[in-house]
């Protein structure tokens, strides 16, 4: 069952959304996710469907609200967390493929941050 | 505001996309601090530099700071779900930003401006700041850097982003609307709302009709404006721009444009065409904030006064319009200048010497030596320069202002003028004065009274009682009384 309104997936939307996405594709990889994806987007059709006036958009399957932590930072004064915190510190840049000034050294930009 | 077109015929219409990063201790959604300056990638977690496996725990204060700024701006405060915003860029290490999109916590509200214009609010919505780029090479210009350095300090960092309908009809509004916006940041403890440390950051959308059109035109958002100035700059330019172009006969494209401060233009980043596709969904790491009614109600009432409520509180004190009390309480100076006022000086010598001599704060002055200072002034024991010495005086060491006026030689009444207002008095009252001259002790001590009321009324309370007194008797007995 396809809903009429949506016209279905093409190859060309899913070249789109891999270039998003950063993936990059192979012709026959294109040709077998652009069925797939068509594929889901059908079942959400078939659920756009539905009459779910009455239901609310569901955000999170679960059945919580304000999960909230106190503003209180990682004491610095206990000796054994301020080690572990410059240890992390050390450990992250090390992991690094290249490092400057205590920064994450990364190829030229190409552009503003959006 | 002037109601002089900007350019003749034609009408700019601004929004205005405001950041402010949120005054808590810790970050968004983890405890890594919220700090300003500092070494790089001190302040980071697992969170902050989007490690795989690290989930986000939302910040309680962050939560209640954002529910401040919707309750200043009169905003409907609402359930409000996380939203992930994806795109790709070095200083945001897990490739997408956690924002708030279709349901943010603040919706519409509006921004009274000291001059009673109201701008509307759209939204005020939480998301997290990004890391810090330095572009190396090419003298800091992206287009030509060999590399880039990136600090996750600022990664997680709480921020709110208020966006303005688009209200306002020039550059000078614009202003004023940010100066306002920052105040009442600033007087909540939401924000320190410094745009010169990028505490607070603002984007303009910018569009231009014709005079008497009603319909939007094409607008672009201007991006990368550090201070109020530069801000006034980019949209004048950004709106001559844009009528140039209609007035030629082409069209404006949407875009985004980037505001240099050395040339004093925008120049294009990218056409509608090349905009983002931040592929919008909810962040299934996060479950939706639904603030309680309970928890609005007490987050309303520690609010402190607003800016606009400080005005009101000051215009009534001193009988003038809120407008005139603005830069007062721009300064923090209207505490002292209600109680300056309450002390009983005139209140628009103190307005007056609040904007034109205490631009470098108040230092020891208090309500009382100012109100006594300002008595001086107003009793013509000093002049306007004179009283502007002494209140720097006041301002560096404190103290008492006829004792400051003295040091300078700032003569105060001098004795023929008293004996001037007293012969002068004598005649004006000669009823009273016979009873001075003619009566019992009893009588004459309450006819020196009513006399040295008189020449305290007309001196404002600047002439001495006993100098009074012993001219009083002198003339008494030259009448051989």
């Amino acid at each position: 069952m396809t809903s009429p309104e949506i016209p279905r997936l093409s190859r060309d939307d899913v070249a789109h959304v891999a270039n998003l996405a950063r993936l990059t594709l192979s012709d026959e990889e294109l040709d077998a996710f652009t069925g797939q994806l068509a594929d889901v987007l059908d079942h959400a059709a078939d659920i756009e469907a539905l009459d779910l006036d009455d239901v609310p958009p569901m955000a999170n399957p679960l059945p919580l609200v304000n999960v909230l932590r106190p503003d209180v930072p990682v004491s610095t004064e206990d000796a054994a967390k301020a080690d572990a915190a410059a240890g992390f510190r050390a450990e992250v840049l090390a992991a690094a493929p290249s490092v400057e000034d205590g920064r994450f050294r990364v190829p030229p930009v190409l552009g503003e941050a959006p | 505001m002037s109601d002089q077109a900007l350019i003749p015929g034609w009408e700019v219409v601004i929004g205005l996309e405001v950041h402010a990063e949120l005054a808590t201790a810790t970050k968004m959604f983890s405890s890594a601090l919220n700090q300003f300056g500092g070494q790089p990638n001190t302040n980071v977690d697992p969170v902050s530099l989007g490690l795989p496996g690290s989930l986000p725990v939302l910040n309680e204060k962050a939560v209640e700071l954002a529910i401040r700024v919707g309750l200043a701006l009169d905003c409907t405060i609402q359930r409000s779900v996380f939203a992930r915003k994806n795109y790709f860029y070095p200083d945001m290490p897990k490739d997408f930003q956690i924002s708030q999109y279709d349901l943010p916590i603040n919706g519409v509200g509006s921004l009274e401006l000291p001059d009673g214009r109201r701008i509307g609010i759209e939204r005020a919505h939480l998301e997290e700041d990004t890391g810090k780029s330095t572009h190396v090479g090419g003298g800091g210009r992206i287009h030509e850097a060999g590399h880039s350095l990136i600090d996750y300090n600022r990664s997680g960092v709480p921020l709110i982003e208020i966006v303005s309908a688009p209200d306002m009809r020039c550059a000078e509004e614009a202003r004023a609307y940010v100066s306002e916006l920052r105040a009442i940041l600033v007087a909540i403890g939401a924000s320190d709302g410094k745009m010169e440390e990028g505490s607070m950051r603002v984007d303009c959308n910018v569009s231009v009709r014709r005079e008497g059109t009603s319909e939007l035109g094409t607008r672009c958002e201007v991006k990368n404006i550090n201070s109020l100035r530069s801000m006034g700059r980019a949209i004048e330019y950004e709106a001559r721009r844009q009528v140039d172009l209609l007035e030629s006969g082409e069209k404006v494209q949407q875009q985004t444009r980037h505001w240099n401060e050395d040339d004093g233009r925008t120049h294009k980043l990218r056409s509608k065409e090349e905009a983002y596709d931040y592929r919008y969904f909810p962040e299934p790491d996060l479950v939706p904030v639904e603030p309680s009614d309970e928890w609005i109600a007490e987050i309303r009432a520690a609010l402190p006064m607003l800016p606009r409520e400080r005005r009101q509180r000051l215009a009534v004190a001193a009988g003038v319009e809120p407008q005139a009390t603005a830069l007062t309480v721009e300064r923090g100076m209207d505490d002292l200048a209600v109680d300056t006022i309450a002390a009983g000086a005139d209140a628009t010598r103190v307005l007056v010497h609040v904007e034109n001599n205490l631009a470098d704060g108040v230092g020891e002055l208090t309500a009382a030596s100012f109100a006594s200072l300002v008595a001086m002034e107003a009793g013509g024991d000093l002049t306007a320069t004179q009283a502007k010495t002494v209140l720097a005086d006041l301002v560096a060491t404190g103290g008492d202002p006829a004792a400051h006026a003295a040091s300078h030689g700032f003569e105060a009444m001098d004795t023929s003028e008293l004996e001037a207002l007293v012969d002068r008095l004598i005649a004006e009252h000669p009823d009273d004065w016979a009873g001075y001259v003619g009566g019992d002790d009893r009588e004459r001590r309450r006819k020196s009274g009513f006399f040295v009321g008189q020449v305290m009324r007309a001196t404002q309370g600047q002439a001495d009682g006993r100098i009074v007194n012993d001219l009083l008797a002198r003339r008494a007995a030259e009448q051989g009384g």
